[in-house]
């Protein structure tokens, strides 16, 4: 199933981001393919006779099964489908009396496990079978954890070449014209083939006509987003083994919001982590340049501090150069005056001598 | 990691004997991987198609090498320039953890030769698993390109130093957007099965339980490490990585505090948003009470008080508890409350061999780590190339 196109979205992460888990889900329901092909199982009819599971082990060329295949005693364990085995049929007893279910494939409209493969192995055909591609498969067994019908297994033992086994709802003998192995071999009519609209009409029909007989559901018509195989049944459907707690949810639903962010992710991550890294050296910028400022201006003043303390010594330089000026200049005019009174008072005396 | 590796003491030291041990037996068990088939080492069934191999390998391995993007991101994109020191370190674990998420991947595959075809002629991008490939191979060389600087230098190509090194803003970026969103896609493999995952753990916000828990992983694995290299390796750090590592320990405390907070809280989102309160009632509910309290809470109150009181010691057993508590929520969702309402007799426990080959690719992986501490300027600065970030 490539709904939902994941890859355009990628590609354009912005654009579809705007839209995104609302597009992702989509609005559109899938209601699966036109005139596609299904099963319907009525449980009130199955005797648990294993011709089934005797039919498919045949025309499957799957191995030979230790216990033959009217051995009904198995049919008391719980058992589930194995590498061997495409489908079984367990018995439950409800009110004491003995019910049977057969297990296979449902054959999902939207298959979990087509969602869930990351090489896209498994395919939802136009006949409605849910196909495998062993040519593409891992062997990462994340089909097996997301399929809530616990459906496919796995070719542990082989070292080589492991492949994933499950029910094929037989397509290459549907397109033959063929009945799958099962229904053909049923020998009560449990099992109807046909188109699934045709199948949910007869199991509608059934329910109406027999109120007293069936419990009215039909699981598969909506279990998971539906299922090609149908079910009908006198007893709940839990108390032969089926859940009923799974939702109409697809499972490609369950993951596709988360997967919607991915594009977003891509896209917005890279912007706010560069926005980041900018704020982060913008702010050493800043730092970087307080810091030269800072350091600017610590010359600055320490330079014009440094030229009036200059100025202040040379100031008083001058200063102590005018008062020794001052003061020789003093000295000199005192002498000169001292000099002078000497001389005055000489002259008097030789004057008075003289006189 | 022990004291062993001075040459004084002689090669064949007890530690160096136990792992050639393991290793041995390890080869003996890969031989049967490869040539018996997964069956023959491992209790995985058709009911438990994961095992420890992916729930413990793959999930806490690559959980716990979150601390490549986080201290790159921290140092070159948040501008903590002062954990410079922590870098090397940090994306030498990254890259060794993921290389081994990979070797340990190609046990689990069963057809392990073809895993480029995700990526190459069958893509499937419906799949969570198709991202977390396409990321992890994306990532591991980001990883490889980031790492390969200490290779270079003691090789003394300078050129390529310097090509790998000119390119570290634009790898940091991508590296956080690929881990952003493989970290996510691991917790989203698990939404397709809400079946499957008990209620307490399922939640659509699994995307981001799983990247914001990777945070803290990544940081104390940080923290961690650089406990045991104090411890073990001192001789091997310069004196700039033995002066900053406290001021690692003690920033990475801060930060990994308050996103476990903020985890912790998510979680309780979570759990309303569902409305599984019923749940908490149930031997399930004490379980993940134990999770959230014992292995998110006390952590993130230790880091706490060890970042505000600068208690060293306090921030390695942090450390440690946070550790614990990432694998134990990455077992619950995949292994432990995964299939839970199997009866007992269908689930799953690991076969000794199963968890032997695990413990076998951990020794090969610490043994790298120890042979790349020793031989390559990752914990001390290369003489010829001091200060050149």
């Amino acid at each position: 199933m490539k709904r939902r196109k994941f890859i355009g979205m990628l590609a354009g992460a912005g654009a579809s981001l705007a839209a995104s888990p609302a597009s992702a889900g989509g609005t559109h329901h899938f209601t699966g393919y036109p005139n596609s092909f299904g099963v319907l199982f009525d449980s009130t009819k199955c005797i648990g006779c294993r011709k089934c599971e005797a039919a498919c082990n045949k025309v499957n060329d799957l191995p030979a099964q230790p216990e033959p295949f009217d051995d009904l005693s198995v049919l008391n364990a719980r058992r589930r489908t194995k590498h061997d085995k495409f489908t079984v049929v367990n018995k439950y007893e409800v009110e004491g009396k003995p019910v049977f279910r057969k297990i296979q494939c449902n054959h999902c409209l939207e298959p979990a496990c087509a969602s869930a493969c990351f090489v896209g192995a498994f395919v939802k055909d136009a006949t409605g079978a849910v196909s495998y591609d062993a040519a593409r498969c891992v062997g990462c067994r994340y089909c097996m954890i997301a399929c809530p019908f616990e459906i496919p297994t796995y070719e542990y033992d082989d070292p080589i070449t492991p492949r994933v086994r499950k029910c094929t709802l037989c397509e290459s003998r549907v397109k033959e014209g063929k009945l799958p192995g099962c229904v053909e071999d049923c020998p009560k009519g449990a099992l109807i083939f046909g188109r699934r609209e045709d199948l949910l009409t007869i199991a509608r029909e059934r329910i109406r006509k027999h109120p007293g007989q069936y419990i009215n559901h039909i699981y598969g018509e909506r279990e998971m987003g539906g299922t090609s195989w149908l079910y009908i049944s006198g007893v709940p459907f839990s108390q032969i083994g089926m859940r009923e707690d799974l939702g109409v949810t697809p499972a490609p639903e369950l993951t596709s919001g988360a997967l919607s962010v991915v594009p977003a992710v891509v896209g917005l991550w890279p912007v706010f982590l560069t926005g980041a890294y900018a704020l982060t050296k913008r702010k050493e910028k800043i730092a970087e340049e307080e810091q030269r400022h800072a350091v600017a201006e610590a010359v600055v003043e320490t330079e014009a501090q440094a030229a009036i303390k200059l100025k202040a010594a040379l100031d008083k330089a001058e200063r102590d150069k005018q008062a020794a000026v001052d003061k020789a200049v003093k000295q000199a005019l005192k002498e000169a005056e001292e000099a002078r009174k000497q001389d005055e008072s000489s002259d008097t005396e030789s004057n008075k001598e003289e006189g | 990691m022990s004291h062993h590796t001075t040459p004084s003491k002689g090669f064949w030291t007890p530690a160096n004997i136990l792992t050639a041990v393991i290793l041995a037996i390890g080869l003996v068990l890969t031989v049967k991987r490869f040539t018996m088939g997964i069956g023959s080492v491992t209790n995985l069934t058709d009911d438990n198609p994961w095992g420890i191999w992916i729930g413990f390998d793959l999930l806490c391995g690559v959980a716990l090498a979150a601390g490549g993007y986080t201290t790159t991101a921290a140092v070159y994109l948040f501008g903590m320039k002062k954990y410079q020191s922590a870098i090397r370190p940090a994306i030498t674990t990254a890259f060794l953890g993921y290389t081994f998420v990979v070797i340990a991947l190609l046990y689990d595959l069963g057809r392990y030769y073809r895993l480029p075809y995700p990526l190459t002629i069958y893509p499937g991008p419906t799949s969570f698993l198709f991202e977390v490939g396409l990321c992890v191979a994306l990532y591991l060389t980001v990883l490889a390109i980031e790492f390969s600087p200490a290779l270079w230098e003691v090789l003394r190509w300078k050129r390529l130093r310097y090509y790998a090194h000119s390119l570290t803003l634009v790898l940091t970026i991508f590296g956080v957007v690929l881990s952003t969103l493989h970290q996510s896609s691991l917790g989203g493999l698990y939404l397709i099965a809400p079946s499957k995952l008990h209620p307490l753990w399922y939640s659509p916000y699994l995307t981001m339980f799983f990247f914001v828990s990777s945070i803290p992983a990544g940081l104390s694995m940080v923290i961690f490490e650089g406990g045991l290299s104090h411890k073990f390796l001192h001789h091997k750090m310069d004196d700039r990585h033995l002066a900053e590592s406290s001021g690692v320990t003690l920033g990475f405390s801060k930060a990994a505090a308050v996103v476990l907070f903020a985890y912790f809280n998510l979680k309780w989102i979570g759990v309303a948003l569902d409305h599984n309160w019923q749940h908490l009632a149930t031997g399930w509910g004490a379980w993940f009470l134990v999770e959230m309290f014992g292995f998110v809470l006390v952590p993130c109150l230790m880091y706490a008080v060890a970042a505000r009181e600068k208690n060293e010691k306090l921030a390695f057993w942090a450390s440690i508890l946070t550790i614990l508590g990432i694998v134990i929520n990455r077992l619950n969702i995949s292994l432990i409350a995964f299939n839970w309402q199997l009866p007992a007799e269908a689930r799953y426990l690991p076969s000794w061999e199963e968890i032997f080959i695990t413990v076998f690719i951990i020794t090969l992986e610490v043994t790298v780590l120890r042979i790349c501490l020793s031989k390559l300027p990752i914990l001390h600065e290369h003489p010829e190339f001091k200060g050149a970030h």
